[in-house]
């Protein structure tokens, strides 16, 4: 299985290279891709030598170009496309439709990688973006389980991706609002999601008070570890109930399910996080290349090793063992 | 400016549900209506049998009757559900999932509000596909509503026009997880709120509505004082998502906006009357999607609970 491994900046990708990845995807530094965050991201000229160190160890660089085109303005879509071939991208991982067309029409051997914004959850669903244009390899959501994945990598006619660790989408990706609903900015047209910019923390009777936009988001007793509030993620009230209504705030940590994983004949794992900084990538990359070789040697994987870099103190196999089922 | 009657993505009791539709059908004015069970399969048996009657009646007064797909299937049963009903060649389907495309191998169809489509790059391919109307997705912006509705003119492009808004799906149920149930074993839970459940922050603030495996907008979107600009962009049809009210009523307004017959001021008054929930149209103006944008640009806030 190859390890896919986030990169923000061209240091961050020097070091996952180091660390042991096979494969590493970036983006270009605008609103073609979903981490467009602040101070991240690769210029051209970055993006071209980054590619070309990544190739000299022989490691992969796939460029995320997987956020939906703006209409009127998808010219800068498709000159993403073309700078990322140029530059020799090993793949595109891309969501839109029409971006997709693009790709399959202008560079056929271009090698087309289904983003999880895509949504493609199911078999037919993959078939159609093998069919319409070609694509190499889907990334799945993370609301199926491991059944699921084998069963769906059995049935499709190309490479299947999957998350281990990193942050966790409870609501399928591409196909999410809430987002924009709160703040105006959303995952699929603005590459963002619960922005750092539409947070404020308030302290009231010793109580840390977390809003995203206009919504209280949580409320932390004093002492209480203070989770991001993304807006999945956060304490709501109902008449029949409170809490943590969506998800609580745990992000995914897969190590023990990489046994199982292999055995669904999962191609590639990918870890989240383009936006965390260079010691946490070299960490994890580290740690899950260590895991792998484990796998391989038919050791046991050593757990709990990441234990303290997840957001929100715990972490969670999610969906892919569904207790909740 | 046509009216579509959008499914029911509450889970409401099948004989409510099929009286429902035999008031739509006799006494709404609206051109378009769309069936089908659409968030959850565990529902769909249910509705099943009155599907026939359901559709014949819709027919007989003159309403175009599409079939909505499921929104996320995974199940094999899903699946070859979602097949056999695209196989199905009385029926018009409108795909709510990509996986229906190839099913209905280039068939003339619908697309509903939950296929991406954000440019005029997409809607350019799913009309070379078969596509004859679109509904956009609701967080889609007046300028770029306008950019597809004109590149492809021969289309029917739709915008979510009324009710709660859906914002959210997923693998996992929420009323259940809320009941400490499985999703196997839910119980059906979610039929005790069939307007959906209202979700505050813990100031108290209405912020979203649950529907099972579906997340929707607490807010009721109202785009009935924006139908001018919409007409202008290229919009050819409004969709009005059955919420607990009179959507006869509901209909009746906003067509009597559209024909002239009623101000847009006074319509939105009415409206309020008629399902008093706080109104949002926000994702028109690139706004949040909770914000009520008037007129004049000014953004209010969806109320506050008192």
């Amino acid at each position: 299985m190859e390890l896919i491994c986030p990169a923000g900046t061209p240091a961050a990708l020097h070091d996952a290279v180091g660390a042991g990845a096979d494969a590493i995807y970036c983006g270009f530094n605008d609103e073609t891709n979903a981490r467009n965050f602040p101070g991240l991201n690769f210029n051209r000229e970055e993006m071209r030598d980054s590619i070309a160190h990544a190739h000299r160890y022989g490691v992969k660089v796939l460029v995320a170009i997987n956020t939906f085109a703006r209409a009127g303005n998808v010219d800068l879509w498709r000159r993403a496309v073309d700078d990322a071939v140029e530059c020799e991208a090993d793949a595109l991982i891309v969501a839109d439709v029409g971006v997709m067309d693009y790709v399959a029409r202008t560079h056929p051997q271009q090698r087309l990688h289904v983003s999880v914004q895509a949504a493609a959850a199911n078999p037919d669903s993959i078939r159609f973006y093998v069919e319409s244009f070609g694509a190499k390899r889907v990334v799945l959501p993370r609301v199926l389980s491991v059944p699921e994945i084998a069963a769906i990598t059995r049935e499709v006619d190309c490479e299947t991706e999957v998350f281990i660790f990193g942050g966790l989408c409870v609501m399928e990706e591409g196909r999410c609002s809430l987002s924009s609903y709160a703040t105006g900015k959303s995952p699929n047209m603005d590459g963002v999601c619960s922005p750092a910019g539409a947070i404020q923390y308030r302290e009231e009777n010793g109580a840390l008070i977390s809003r995203l936009g206009n919504f209280t988001i949580n409320k932390f007793a004093k002492g209480e570890a203070a989770a991001y509030p993304t807006l999945c993620k956060g304490r709501y009230q109902t008449d029949e109930g409170c809490g943590y209504l969506f998800e609580d705030p745990a992000s995914l940590d897969a190590t023990t399910m990489l046994p199982e994983l292999r055995k669904a004949k999962v191609s590639a794992l990918k870890i989240e996080g383009r936006q965390r900084g260079r010691a946490y990538i070299e960490r994890v990359v580290k740690t899950f290349r260590h895991a792998l070789i484990a796998l391989e040697e038919g050791r046991p994987i050593p757990a709990d090793e990441l234990n303290g870099l997840s957001e929100g103190q715990s972490t969670t196999v999610g969906a892919y063992k569904k207790t909740w089922r | 400016m046509q009216l579509t009657l959008g499914p029911v993505l509450y889970n409401w009791k099948p004989e409510l549900w099929r009286d429902f539709y035999f008031r739509i059908a006799e006494e709404a004015p609206v051109d378009t209506v769309v069936v089908g069970e659409i968030v959850c399969s565990k529902r769909s048996p249910f509705l099943e049998e009155h599907i026939p009657a359901v559709v014949e009646r819709l027919t007989a007064c003159g309403k175009q009757v599409l079939m909505g797909s499921l929104t996320l299937m995974s199940l094999v049963r899903e699946r070859k559900a979602m097949a056999e009903l695209a196989a199905a060649e009385e029926f018009t389907m409108e795909v709510n999932d990509l996986s229906c495309l190839g099913m209905l191998g280039g068939r003339p169809h619908a697309i509903g509000p939950f296929v991406n489509i954000y440019n005029e790059a997409a809607a350019k391919f799913f009309v070379s596909r078969g596509a004859q109307r679109i509904c956009l997705p609701p967080e889609l912006p007046l300028s770029a509503i306008r950019t597809i509705a004109k590149s492809q003119p021969d289309t029917t492009f739709e915008v979510f026009g009324f009710g709660r808004a859906p914002l959210a799906i997923s693998a996992r149920c929420y009323h259940a997880r809320l009941n400490k149930l499985s999703k196997d074993n839910c119980k059906f839970v979610c039929e005790q709120d069939p307007d959906g459940l209202a979700v505050t922050t813990l100031d108290d603030e209405p912020f979203l509505a649950m529907n099972g495996v579906q997340t929707l907008a607490y807010a009721c979107t109202s785009l009935l004082g924006d139908i001018v600009k919409l007409d202008d962009a290229g919009v050819g049809a409004l969709r009005l998502s059955p919420q607990q009210c009179d959507m006869v009523a509901v209909a009746q307004l906003f067509r009597d906006v559209i024909d002239g017959r009623l101000d847009a001021a006074q319509g939105a008054d009415e409206l309020t009357r008629v399902y008093p929930i706080p109104v949002a149209n926000g994702f028109l103006y690139a706004k949040p999607g909770s914000t009520f944008v008037a007129g004049a640009g000014e953004v209010h806030r969806i109320a506050p609970v008192a």
